[in-house]
């Protein structure tokens, strides 16, 4: 799956390209906890969440991720997408709730990568 | 790589959105200098967690790292309120942050595990009153 799949999938709208909507990704994060996030490593590519601040660039730069998605429909403010912009971190908005947007990334092959979520 | 390169950033109290510019900055450093992605990602998260922590109980601080060929050890100081009892905050889950940390995504008790997960040595010294100093070291081989 690539970024332009996800912004497919999830009908979202482009809110930043970053460095290549064909990158490939193979896994997610879902969560509101930016601690929760560093804490498993498993080169997750996108993280979906509805925390809208900058440390969710952060958090996503740290952790060497390629695209960020916020659920709701929630929108960045422009500091937050300039920062995403210089890191080359796509940034995403989609329409659906945060356990559909998980839900639809799963059903098209978007894994946890975790041991645990196998 | 066979010099030692020393950095210092001053972390602001403040200003939570400026949290995590040190970290970006060494990250930055290190990837240049050719370190394989796996340390600098656990140096990243290691100091980010130490950077927040700064930020959201210590009022800010000072941050030093040195980077040898062996390792990059990081020293991160602040004149916060001190930490009470260092085992039960090493604890995952165990956090005297306030609802609003939480609201910006952190305060979980997850900083202190995660940076001792990330560091490969980690020492914590702190005093009640006075401030906390979180000594971290990633083995760069």
């Amino acid at each position: 799956m690539t970024v332009s799949d996800i912004a497919r999938i999830l009908k979202a709208e482009v809110l930043c390209e970053g460095d290549s909507m064909e990158a490939e990704v193979h896994t997610a994060c879902g969560s509101d906890m930016m601690s929760d996030v560093l804490a498993y490593v498993k080169d997750q590519s996108v993280l979906l969440t509805g925390l809208v601040n900058s440390q969710v660039v952060r958090t996503a730069e740290m952790m060497d991720m390629v695209c960020i998605v916020f659920v709701r429909g929630k929108r960045p403010d422009e500091q937050i997408l300039s920062l995403a912009r210089q890191r080359g971190i796509a940034v995403l908005s989609t329409p659906y709730r945060m356990f559909t947007a998980c839900g639809l990334l799963y059903d098209n092959g978007l894994k946890g990568g975790c041991e645990t979520d196998v | 790589m066979s010099d030692t390169i020393n950095l210092t950033y001053d972390v602001p109290g403040d200003d939570f959105t400026r949290a995590g510019e040190a970290s970006s900055d060494v990250k930055g450093v290190l990837k240049k200098l050719g370190l394989s992605p796996q340390v600098v990602r656990k140096v990243a998260i290691a100091m980010y967690e130490g950077e927040i922590n700064m930020v959201i109980h210590g009022g800010g601080g000072q941050i030093t790292v040195e980077v040898t060929p062996d390792a990059v050890t990081m020293r991160l100081a602040d004149h916060g309120p001190g930490i009470r009892d260092i085992s039960l905050a090493m604890q995952e889950g165990w956090s005297t942050a306030p609802e609003e940390v939480r609201n910006l995504g952190f305060g979980a008790g997850m900083g202190l595990p995660n940076m001792k997960k990330y560091s490969d040595e980690m020492e914590v010294i702190s005093e009640v009153g006075v401030g906390t100093t979180v000594n971290m070291k990633v083995y760069v081989a």
